[in-house]
């Protein structure tokens, strides 16, 4: 099966970098699912699991703040962070996903706060999907 | 002279000292290091970040965005960074006195400008000096990851989007090599100068999605967060740098001083024996 490039980089350091049959991403605009020998693309990316299909195995980041450059070969993520099931504390994840709920009940807060807790419960829940593997 | 017990009483001190500024020596060559470590391992992803601005800025003309253009300056923000602990030479004097004079330079009054400190000597230096301070950042780790600098960057980044200021500056001290630092002042917002025709080489006209504009909206304010990141990391790199080049210096002049002490100790001892045979000569002397 063909294959491309792919490589995940963050400013702590390189989290994948190999070749691989197919990414799928959560773009802003809707799920991408990229293949070798997609056209060049730039395109954010929503606070998501991306899922790397690779030697018939599947591989989820949760990935967060980033965005996806596909070139004819080559397909770099680029975000702020981005954790391997391995790396994610679930027990953390729960914790923050509880408390940015909680956040989200008093809702006669500023905007800031409301976007804040929206953005954290993401995150949280992005973490807990990755760290369950589904 | 001072007498025997005085001077073996200052040798064992300056020992003491000798052996705490040995062990930061070897300290903060270890945590240089990893400070060099972290640096390099930041820098693709830098890169990577500029590439696609220079090649969504090179390849479709006419977008705008309030991170790419200058606008006229009311009010001029600085980032500085400072060390956490001091022991580090000259390091937080460098910075200070530079930065100093390029804001009598370039600002009349103090309403002009606003200061984004980190690092708590910088604090207490420039709470000294009067300068009107954003915000302070203290106790920062040795090794920052990029999620516990986040909310520094995102200060910053704000402090421009909400044209609380219109530029930014950053003051760091560049690491050259573990026993030279110099002090750098890197322009962060407006992106002007990394963006400008620089043409990316192989970038292919890329489909954007949604848009050039929501692409850019995204990246621009990461990108400037990555700098001020790479700024940081960079800063620390030379702190633990001037460290280790302050403490091998101090250990050196530990050791000079113990042997200049333990040369006017056996002095001083061989004085009292030399004596005590004098005195012991004269009363035979005196006695026949």
């Amino acid at each position: 099966m063909a294959t491309m490039h792919l490589s995940v980089v963050t400013p702590d350091g390189s989290v994948f970098d190999g070749e691989v049959e197919m990414v799928s991403v959560r773009a802003e605009s809707g799920e991408m699912g990229i293949l070798p020998g997609h056209v060049p693309t730039v395109a954010p990316l929503k606070i998501d699991a991306v899922r790397i299909k690779y030697e018939n195995k599947v591989k989820l980041l949760a990935v967060s703040e980033g965005f996806v450059e596909v070139r004819s070969d080559a397909v770099n993520i680029l975000a702020e962070s981005a954790e391997t099931p391995g790396e994610i504390d679930p027990k953390r994840a729960r914790i923050a996903k509880e408390r940015a709920e909680e956040r989200l009940d008093r809702i006669n807060e500023e905007e800031i706060d409301v976007m804040r807790a929206k953005l954290a419960l993401k995150r949280a829940n992005t973490r807990l999907k990755v760290s369950e593997g589904s | 002279m001072a007498s025997l017990k005085e001077i073996k009483g200052r040798i064992q001190s300056t020992k003491k000292t000798k052996q705490i500024t040995s062990a930061m020596e070897m300290v903060s060559a270890s945590k240089l290091n990893k400070a060099q470590q972290n640096a390099q391992r930041y820098e693709p992803y830098t890169k990577k970040i500029k590439d696609v601005v220079s090649g969504i800025a090179a390849g479709s003309s006419g977008i705008s965005h309030p991170m790419l253009e200058e606008r006229p300056v009311k009010k001029t923000g600085y980032i500085a960074i400072f060390t956490d602990q001091g022991l580090a030479g000259a390091y937080n004097s460098n910075i200070l006195r530079d930065l100093m004079q390029k804001l009598r330079e370039r600002h009349q009054s103090k309403d002009e400008y606003t200061v984004i400190v980190i690092g708590r000597t910088g604090r207490d230096l420039l709470k000294r000096y009067g300068i009107p301070m954003f915000d302070e950042i203290t106790g920062l780790p040795d090794q920052p990851s990029f999620n516990d600098i986040k909310n520094v960057t995102r200060l910053a980044v704000d402090l421009y989007a909400n044209e609380d200021v219109d530029e930014l500056y950053i003051w760091y001290n560049h690491f050259i090599n573990p026993i030279q630092q110099k002090v750098t002042e890197k322009k962060l917002l407006p992106l002007t100068e990394e963006v400008s025709e620089e043409d990316s080489k192989g970038t292919a006209q890329y489909e954007y999605e949604p848009s050039p504009e929501a692409i850019l909206k995204q990246l621009l304010p990461q990108y400037a967060e990555s700098l001020i990141y790479g700024a940081l990391l960079d800063a620390k790199a030379s702190e633990f740098g001037a460290r280790m080049t302050a403490m091998s210096a101090a250990t050196d002049n530990a050791n000079n001083m113990v042997d200049d002490l333990t040369l006017s100790y056996n002095r001083a001892r061989q004085a009292a024996v030399t004596q005590e045979i004098t005195e012991i000569v004269g009363g035979a002397a005196a006695l026949e």
